[in-house]
């Protein structure tokens, strides 16, 4: 036990010494929630609009004085001739450009009709689609605005409630994403090198001769970077609950109780990268491919998984971080108890044996 | 520049002879542009609906059935329990939560007014916004039918109307994989520049050939060019490669010229080279200089407006934006292969550019030391 207590402070002691390295390791979620909190948002706010208005009428006027009083649009240009458009797209002076006929006013007063027509830089799909539904928006409110008085029959009227997330935050589906990729990180990742490169100085010639026994010694690394995931862990918890006003609805010991199981999962795969890897650099490449890119594209929490064709879907089944994710997802923001995610629980679990064993087996004790 | 010679003829093997540098090379860009596409689609469609009917009329199965028809929406569960409904939301089986109220079609054409509920499951933001925005759409329009068959209008309009049409140029079909495929070659590029350039000097640091090298005449441009140019051709090989497989597996061809794109993407190799060079004269070991080059490339790519609009960023991130050459080069992929854009109406980025490349390089050459 002592022996292994002392390997276990050698460990902390390379990665105490290399103070940047730590800087980064702990700084990392910090910044990832920062970014994802606060800077990436879908909502769309202050988007720039051109206006090409043939009209030049009272009508027109107050039309435009209320798309540039509502704060999605900021009206960036004032066009003069169709041939403009073209080249205000082309320059990215403006992603949607109403256009205003010259008859705008007078239909609008003599036919009680009129046509206004939004053209939209449809090279961002998702963005043009929710500046169309905006500026319609908009335009149908003045619409309404002109005739308060007259009251309609038979309307539906909606009411909508947002569940969750009144008021579609990102953050709420990106704080359970940053988890599952900083655990990632510094487990997976961190632990394969720090092993790997044991044996590209080679230390871990000079580790396999002394007396413990050379399972422990892996243990041993994987100890300090277990307790930098818990940090990391409180300190995402403590951001996104403090910073974010992300709250934690559920049981917080079941969540700090999901995540390890986690951390172990990425440490045994590390431990599993490790042993079958002999150059740092083939390590990080296999962590980045195998688990990294892996977690941020199929893990659900940056692109959705059903939008996927069929073999994604399948292949997702089979990473970790998206029963994370999904576990994570219930507990903290839907508030609901291990009766709902039991099912990813035992998954979880089922990987965590297979590449523990797998790991073990693979692991040797002599050098080549 | 015999010299510069030798060392380029020394960098070239070790890329051809290290296969694992060589399979980065042609794996990646084959991984990422074949799958993140597919993955990367945040198309909103297949909205999931679980629909409470406590009215069971004619109305509501006529409405219904309009939604299905739409093609954006898929029943989930058809019930008469919300408790139901809700418990499909908590097991992501449902998205969108309708629910038509008990008397929907009595107070409709009694009461000349009536009411829906709808509840959706707004964790994911974007995704909610949009299917209730889509779900509003056809129940409007459902409505001004119903409103078409009751009330006989006259034949001028007694309501004002502003009729909105619309369209969408560049990319009509709204095909998500256009948008996606520029951004994602951009950060191939980005990649070979930073990564494999600061990993590839810091490992002559870490098993100590760089010494070798520091007591020889070669001088400290000689090194610095014998580092950069063949990433520099390395990076130009992987946009080609990107652009063919976008071409190939996509249909993308650049609305564009071809040359347009490599005269930016060469001035903004020289700015991502720079980068890899500073990273790696203030790192000594591999697993510094991968974290250091992965926690900057994270920002960088986060910030780069890949995934979400820079003009919806907050103040202080657009400024950070405006330091990022990776967000420099997206708008001017995008631009050139959807929208057409030419040399001239790129110039402001490419001034922009060429200051960081200047800037990037300068500060790495002037840390870099002939010293252990």
């Amino acid at each position: 036990m002592k022996q292994f207590l002392s390997f276990v402070k050698k460990e902390f002691f390379h990665i105490w010494r290399d103070r940047r390295t730590m800087f980064i390791l702990l700084g990392m979620p910090v910044v990832q929630i920062v970014i994802f909190g606060f800077a990436l948002t879908n909502e769309v706010k202050n988007e720039s609009i051109a206006i090409l208005d043939q009209s030049k009428d009272a009508a027109a006027n107050r039309l435009i004085g209320e798309i540039s009083a509502s704060h999605y649009f900021n009206i960036a240009a004032v066009l003069h001739n169709p041939d403009e458009i073209e080249k205000t797209f082309q320059t990215n002076k403006a992603k949607l450009i109403l256009v205003l006929p010259s008859s705008f006013g007078d239909d609008l007063k003599h036919l009680n009709t009129a046509q206004v027509q939004l053209i939209a830089d449809a090279s961002d799909p998702n963005t043009a689609t929710t500046l169309i539904n905006y500026a319609t928006a908009i335009i149908t409110d003045y619409q309404q605005q002109l005739d308060a008085t007259a009251q309609m029959p038979y309307q539906i009227k909606t009411q909508v409630r947002m569940l969750y997330n009144p008021q579609l935050k990102g953050a709420y589906s990106f704080v359970p994403g940053v988890m599952a990729m900083v655990l990632m990180l510094v487990c997976t990742m961190m632990t394969a090198i720090t092993i790997v490169r044991e044996k590209e100085t080679g230390t871990m010639e000079i580790m396999l001769v002394s007396p413990i026994q050379p399972m422990k010694i892996v243990v041993a690394k994987a100890i300090p970077y277990l307790l930098l995931s818990v940090i990391n862990i409180i300190s995402i918890l403590l951001l996104s609950v403090f910073v974010l006003d992300v709250p934690v609805n559920g049981s917080l010991v079941l969540l700090i109780g999901e995540s390890i199981l986690f951390i172990i999962t990425c440490l045994s795969f590390g431990l599993l990268i490790s042993s079958i890897t002999d150059s740092q650099q083939t390590a990080m490449f296999i962590s980045l491919m195998g688990m990294f890119l892996p977690t941020i594209m199929l893990s659900g929490f940056m692109f959705p998984i059903e939008n996927m064709p069929l073999p994604l879907r399948v292949i997702s089944n089979i990473v970790p971080s998206r029963w994370f994710y999904e576990i994570v997802l219930a507990v903290m923001i839907k508030g609901l108890g291990i009766s709902s995610v039991w099912k990813q629980t035992l998954i979880l679990t089922g990987m965590t044996l297979f590449l523990i064993t797998l790991a073990v087996k693979k692991f040797k004790i002599r050098l080549e | 520049m015999r010299t510069l010679r030798f060392l380029l003829q020394k960098e070239f093997r070790q890329i051809f002879r290290d296969p694992g540098i060589l399979r980065v090379i042609f794996m990646m860009p084959a991984i990422q542009l074949l799958v993140l596409p597919w993955a990367a689609d945040y198309e909103v469609k297949n909205i999931n609906l679980a629909v409470v009917d406590n009215d069971r009329s004619d109305y509501a199965q006529k409405l219904v059935s309009k939604i299905i028809a739409s093609g954006y929406f898929k029943l989930d569960k058809y019930t008469t329990s919300y408790t139901d409904a809700l418990h499909e939301i908590e097991n992501n089986n449902a998205d969108i939560i309708l629910q038509i109220p008990p008397s929907f079609e009595k107070d409709l054409i009694k009461e000349s007014s009536s009411s829906l509920f709808m509840a959706v499951n707004a964790i994911n933001g974007a995704k909610a916004g949009l299917g209730s925005s889509y779900l509003q759409t056809i129940i409007r329009n459902f409505n001004e039918n119903i409103l078409l068959k009751w009330v006989q209008f006259p034949r001028f309009n007694m309501q004002t109307r502003i009729d909105v049409t619309y369209s969408n140029w560049f990319n009509p079909h709204m095909n998500y994989k256009f948008f996606m495929v520029p951004g994602i070659m951009v950060i191939l590029v980005t990649m070979v520049g930073s990564f494999l350039a600061a990993m590839n000097i810091v490992k002559e640091k870490e098993i100590g050939t760089i010494e070798q090298i520091n007591v020889t005449p070669i001088k400290k441009y000689h090194f610095i060019l014998g580092k950069l140019i063949p990433f520099w051709l390395l990076g130009l090989v992987i946009l080609s490669i990107g652009l063919t497989i976008a071409y190939v597996a996509y249909g993308i061809i650049p609305v564009g010229s071809y040359f347009t794109i490599y005269v930016f993407a060469a001035i903004y190799l020289l700015a991502v080279l720079g980068l890899g060079l500073l990273v790696s004269t203030y790192c000594s070991t591999q697993q510094q200089a991968m974290l250091t080059a992965f926690f900057m490339m994270m920002i960088f790519v986060l910030l780069s407006g890949l995934y979400t609009s820079i003009s919806s960023m907050p103040e202080w991130a657009q400024w950070i934006t405006k330091f990022n050459p990776v967000s420099y080069f997206i708008q001017v992929m995008r631009m050139v292969v959807l929208k057409g854009s030419t040399l001239a109406d790129i110039s402001k980025n490419i001034f922009i550019v060429l200051g960081f490349a200047f800037a990037l390089n300068l500060w790495a050459v002037l840390s870099y030391r002939k010293r252990v």
